[in-house]
C-alpha cells in the first residue's frame, strides 16, 4: 500500500510518464522485403500490416473512384475462389482481412491464428496477388459504392467534407472524393480493376508491420511467399498538391436543424522542425478532449456545441490545418466567431506555460498507451516507417516532445496560424452566416 | 429478466456471502466490498496502461417518467465540481497525466471511465470517488450544459434520419417498457430538465451498493483491492436503493407497422424488430440460440439472407441480422434490408420474409455452424489482445442482471449449441405477427 502510493506520488511530481517497452526488430526476408516486427508468443495469433503508398491518389485520370473500388473487390474472390468461396475460406481459418483504400495509401490489415497460419497467408497472398475482379462481384460492389455514394450526398458532414477539399486542393487528387462519383464509379470497367491493381501493389511502396507468435526465422519466408511475386513498380505518386485555401466563408444551404462547418487553412508537414511545437499548441488549441480552449470557449462555457476539435492534417502530398464543430442553426454562427477568435488570440499570444506543461505531459504520457494490442503496434511501425523515422524512434520520441520550448510555441502559433486564411464551411441553415466567395 | 425473477435474484443476492475472490478465471479476478461496491480485476501485464472504470446500474430505463435524458444529462454534469475539483479538473488532471477519460450512458447502466498509465491509477480512483457523492452543480451548469445535450441530440439523431427511424422503430416496439425512450431523450423532456431532476436521479443511484469498479491492465488484484477499499469502501452504502423494477412488456398480439419520410434520405430501407428474451443470469441458452441464429441468418457474406438477397436473387445491396443479448429487460431480435436501386420498399420487404420462411424450412447448414463456432473459440483468443474490451464485456453484463460467472459461462454455453437449438429461437423469435416493421424513405416515394 505505502509503495505504491509513494510510487504515484513519485510519478506525479515528476511526470515521467510511462515507457512503452517496444522492442522492434528488422526483418529482411532472402527476397529481399523489409519488415519490422515485434515478438510477442503470449498468445498464439499475429497481426500483420501491409501498406502501399500512393493509395487512392493514384487514380487514372477520368477513373476517379477505381482504386477505392478495387480494393473493395480485393475479399471477393481470388485464385479458382468465389466470394462465396474466398468468405468460407476466411471463415474456416477465424482469420481476419481487411482492406482500405485511403488518399495515401492503400492498408491491408491481417490477424490469424498460429495453428493455421499457412493456410492464412496462402488465402491472404491469393487475395492481394491474384484477386479475380469477376465481373458479377464488381457489377455487386459497385453497387454497394454507389449507395454509400448516394448517402454521402445527403449527408451534411460528407457535404462539408468534399466542398472543403475542393476549395483546398486545387486540381491535385486530394480535392475530390476517393470514392469517387456516381458519374465515375458507373462508368468503371474490369480492366480500369486490373489497371489499378498494377498501379497499387508494388514492392517500391511497401511497409510490413508484424506483431504476434512468430519469430524473425519464420517471418522471413512467410514474406516471401506472401508477397515475393509483387511486380518491382507500381504508378508515379501524384507530386505535392497546391493549396488553394482562401480565407472566408462558404455556406452551403441544406435543411437540417443544426448546421456542421469544417474550417481549415495551411498547415505542417510531419518533417518540418517545426511539427512537435505544432502538434503541443494544436493540443492546447483544440485537440484535447474537453480541456482545449476551444472545448472549453465553444462547449463549456457558453454550451454552443457537442464537440469542436481542430487537427493538423499532414498528408504526402499536402499538408492542412483543419477543424470541426456542428451547431445548431441559429447559434452557428456565434459559434464559428468564438472560433476565429480563439485562433486570433493564439496566434497573437501562444500559450501559456501552464497550458504547455499540461499539453506536454498530455502528449508525452499519452504515447505509450496507442501500444495497446498486436494490430495497433503494427500499424504504429507501419506508419513510422512510411515517415522514414528509425527503427528506435519510440524511445526517442517523448524527449522531442519534451524539447519544445513557450518560445517555440509562440514562434510556431504566429507563423502557422492565419486568423484571416481561416475559411469555414458550412452546411445547414445557418443564421447570420453567408458566403465570402461563389461556391 | 422477468420482473419476477429479478426480485428473486435481488433478494437471493443480499443473502449470499461472498468469498472474498469470488472467482479468478483467465485473469479476471471478482470480489465485493463491504458496502456492497463489486469489483472486477482483468489483469493484462503486457504493457504499462489500466483502464479504470466505475459502472452505475442506473441508465435511461430507470429515469423517472417526465425527465427522460436525465440519465444521460447527470453523466455530462459529474464532470463539473466536486468539494475538492473544481469544473473540469478531473479530465484536465487525467489529460495532465497523459490519460483520456469520457463516460457513456446507455438503457441499463452509466459507466465513467479513465484510460492512463498505470502507475496512475490511485489518482484515478481518489477522482473517481469523490464524484460518486460530492458532486456541487450551479444553475449555470445545468443551463449550460442542458445546451450541449440538445446539441448533442442534433447531432446524434435530429440530423440524421437513420437514427430519428431508428427511435420511431423502438418506440414502437416497446408498449409498456422503458426501452421505448430514447437514451438522449425525447426533446421537448430535455428542454425542462433541472437541477431537482439531476440530483434526484443522483441521490437515488450513485451509491457504492449501485456500482461496479472494473479495472483492467498492468495491475495487481491485491493492489486494487487495497486502493478500492480506500476509496471506494468508506463510502456508505443507500440503504434505500430502489429495486430495479421496470413496467413490462404484455405479449405483442398484433403486426406493428410504421413509415418514416424524410428528404435528407438518400438510401431508402426496410426494418425490422421482433421482441426477444434476453441472457438471463443461470439461464442463457435461449439467448446463446438467438446469438447464433443472428449469425446464421444474417451475420455476414456467407450468411443465409446474404446468400439469397444479395448473391442469389439481388434484390439488396446490403442484408443483415442482429441480436444483443445483453439487457435486463426484453431485447429485440433485428433484421435490416437495403434494395438494390429500382426495387421497391415492399418487394425488398416481400423477399425478405420469403427468405425468413424459406429458412425456417430449410434449417441450419451443419458446416457454416461449425465454422461460426470455430469462429467464436477464435475470438476467445483474439480477445485477450484486448483486455479493455473484456473490461467492457463485464460491466455490460453485471449491470444488466448477469455475474461473473455467467459472463464465464457463456463461450461454452455458445459452444453447446446445436442446430436444433438455433432453429427452435428462429421458430420462436421470427413471428411476424408480433414484429414491427418500418419503412425509411424520402418523401416524396409513394408507398405501393
Amino acid at each position: 500500500m505505502t509503495r505504491l502510493f509513494a510510487a504515484v506520488m513519485l510519478a506525479l511530481v515528476s511526470t515521467l510518464p510511462a515507457r512503452a517497452e517496444i522492442e522492434i526488430q528488422e526483418v529482411v526476408s532472402p527476397g529481399g522485403i523489409t519488415a519490422w516486427l515485434v515478438e510477442e508468443p503470449s498468445i498464439p495469433f499475429m497481426a500483420l500490416e501491409l501498406r502501399f503508398r500512393g493509395g487512392a491518389s493514384l487514380d487514372a485520370p477520368g477513373k476517379r473512384g477505381a482504386i477505392n473500388l478495387m480494393t473493395g473487390l480485393l475479399e471477393e474472390g481470388a485464385g479458382d475462389l468465389d466470394s462465396r468461396a474466398f468468405a468460407r475460406e476466411i471463415e474456416s481459418l477465424a482469420a481476419s482481412f481487411s482492406y482500405d483504400a485511403s488518399d495515401d495509401s492503400v492498408s491491408v490489415s491481417a490477424r490469424f491464428l498460429s495453428e493455421n497460419r499457412p493456410e492464412a497467408v496462402a488465402l491472404l497472398r491469393a487475395s492481394i496477388i491474384e484477386p479475380s475482379f469477376e465481373q458479377v462481384a464488381l457489377d455487386r460492389v459497385r453497387e454497394q459504392v454507389l449507395s454509400g455514394l448516394r448517402s454521402d450526398a445527403k449527408d451534411p458532414d460528407e457535404i462539408a467534407r468534399a466542398a472543403f477539399d475542393a476549395m483546398a486542393y486545387g486540381d491535385h487528387p486530394y480535392a475530390t472524393p476517393y470514392e469517387g462519383t456516381i458519374e465515375s464509379v458507373t462508368a468503371l470497367t474490369r480492366d480500369d480493376m486490373l489497371a489499378a491493381h498494377r498501379a497499387v501493389f508494388a514492392k517500391d511502396r511497401l511497409y510490413v508491420g508484424a506483431v504476434g507468435d512468430i519469430t524473425p526465422e519464420e517471418l522471413g519466408p512467410l514474406l516471401d511467399a506472401l508477397l515475393g511475386a509483387l511486380p518491382e513498380e507500381g504508378a508515379p505518386q501524384p507530386g505535392p498538391a497546391n493549396i488553394t485555401i482562401e480565407g472566408g466563408t462558404t455556406v452551403i444551404p441544406f435543411d437540417t436543424p443544426q448546421s456542421v462547418a469544417i474550417f481549415g487553412q495551411p498547415g505542417i508537414a510531419q518533417e518540418d522542425p517545426d511539427f512537435f511545437a505544432a502538434r503541443v499548441l494544436n493540443q492546447v488549441l483544440g485537440a484535447g478532449g474537453f480541456e482545449s480552449r476551444l472545448m472549453t470557449e465553444v462547449r463549456e462555457k457558453r454550451g454552443l456545441t457537442y464537440g469542436v476539435y481542430s487537427f493538423l492534417v499532414p498528408n504526402d502530398h499536402a499538408a492542412t490545418y483543419q477543424g470541426q464543430v456542428a451547431s445548431a442553426n441559429d447559434r452557428i454562427a456565434e459559434a464559428v466567431s468564438v472560433i476565429r477568435g480563439e485562433w486570433a488570440r493564439a496566434a497573437a499570444e501562444g500559450v501559456t506555460q501552464a497550458e504547455l506543461d499540461a499539453a506536454k505531459t498530455y502528449v508525452t504520457g499519452a504515447y505509450p498507451l496507442r501500444f495497446d494490442g498486436n494490430g495497433p503496434i503494427a500499424r504504429i511501425m507501419v506508419g513510422m516507417q512510411m515517415l522514414g523515422l528509425p527503427i528506435d524512434y519510440i524511445a526517442t520520441r517523448n524527449e522531442k516532445v519534451e524539447a519544445v520550448t513557450l518560445q517555440d510555441v509562440r514562434r510556431v502559433a504566429g507563423e502557422l496560424l492565419d486568423p484571416e486564411g481561416l475559411h469555414f464551411v458550412v452546411v445547414g441553415q445557418p443564421v447570420g452566416l453567408e458566403s465570402t466567395v461563389a461556391n | 429478466m422477468n420482473r419476477f425473477r429479478a426480485a428473486l435474484f435481488g433478494l437471493a443476492a443480499s443473502f449470499v456471502a461472498f468469498p472474498l475472490f469470488a472467482a479468478t478465471k483467465d485473469g479476471v479476478t471478482a470480489f465485493v466490498l463491504d458496502n456492497g461496491m463489486e469489483v472486477v480485476v482483468v489483469e493484462d501485464n503486457r504493457a504499462p496502461v489500466v483502464q479504470h472504470m466505475v459502472w452505475y446500474k442506473a441508465g435511461s430505463a430507470d429515469e423517472p417518467k417526465g425527465s427522460s435524458g436525465v440519465a444521460h444529462f447527470l453523466e455530462h454534469l459529474l464532470f463539473k465540481a466536486t468539494d475538492t475539483l473544481a469544473d473540469g479538473e478531473l479530465s484536465a488532471t487525467v489529460a495532465a497525466n497523459g490519460g483520456r477519460d469520457n463516460a457513456f450512458t446507455s438503457y441499463d447502466y452509466t459507466a465513467y471511465f479513465q484510460r492512463v498509465a498505470a502507475d496512475r491509477l490511485e489518482l484515478m480512483m481518489r477522482m473517481e470517488a469523490d464524484r460518486m457523492r460530492n458532486i456541487r452543480l450551479t444553475e449555470q451548469n445545468i443551463a449550460t450544459e442542458r445546451n450541449v445535450i440538445l446539441e448533442e441530440r442534433n447531432q446524434r439523431t435530429d440530423s440524421n434520419p437513420a437514427a430519428l427511424f431508428s427511435e420511431q422503430m423502438r418506440a414502437t416496439q416497446y408498449l409498456n417498457h422503458r426501452y421505448a425512450v430514447p437514451i438522449i431523450g425525447w426533446r421537448h423532456e430535455m428542454e425542462t430538465l433541472d437541477m431537482a431532476d439531476a440530483i434526484g436521479f443522483y441521490d437515488t443511484y450513485y451509491y457504492p451498493n449501485n456500482a461496479i469498479l472494473i479495472v483492467s491492465g498492468d495491475v495487481d488484484p491485491d493492489e486494487v483491492k487495497a486502493l478500492a477499499e480506500k476509496y471506494y469502501g468508506v463510502i456508505p452504502a443507500n440503504p434505500d436503493l430502489p429495486e430495479r423494477l421496470r413496467t413490462e412488456e404484455p405479449p405483442q398480439t398484433a403486426e406493428r407497422r410504421l413509415i418514416f419520410r424524410d428528404a435528407r434520405v438518400a438510401q431508402p430501407y426496410v426494418s425490422r424488430s421482433y421482441l426477444a428474451p434476453e441472457r438471463d443470469s443461470g439461464d442463457q441458452e435461449m439467448a446463446a440460440a438467438l446469438t447464433l441464429l443472428a449469425d446464421v441468418l444474417g451475420g455476414g457474406t456467407t450468411s443465409y439472407l446474404t446468400e439469397k438477397l444479395q448473391f442469389d436473387t439481388q434484390k439488396a445491396v446490403y442484408s443483415a441480422s442482429f441480436y444483443r443479448g445483453i439487457s435486463l429487460d426484453d431485447a429485440t431480435f433485428n433484421v435490416v434490408v437495403v434494395p438494390t436501386p429500382g426495387v421497391s420498399l415492399q418487394e425488398v420487404e416481400d423477399a425478405m420474409d420469403a427468405t425468413i420462411s424459406q429458412f425456417l424450412e430449410d434449417g441450419v447448414d451443419e458446416e457454416q455452424l461449425e465454422r461460426i463456432k470455430y469462429q467464436l473459440r477464435a475470438s476467445e483468443t483474439y480477445a485477450r489482445d484486448n483486455v479493455d474490451r473484456i473490461a467492457n464485456r463485464y460491466g455490460r453484463a453485471l449491470t444488466s442482471g448477469l455475474t461473473v460467472g455467467d459472463v464465464q459461462a457463456w463461450p461454452d454455453i455458445l459452444q453447446a449449441v446445436t442446430a436444433d437449438d438455433i432453429m427452435a429461437a428462429a421458430r420462436m423469435v421470427l413471428n411476424r405477427d408480433a414484429s414491427v416493421t418500418g419503412w425509411l424513405m424520402r418523401n416524396e416515394e409513394v408507398t405501393q
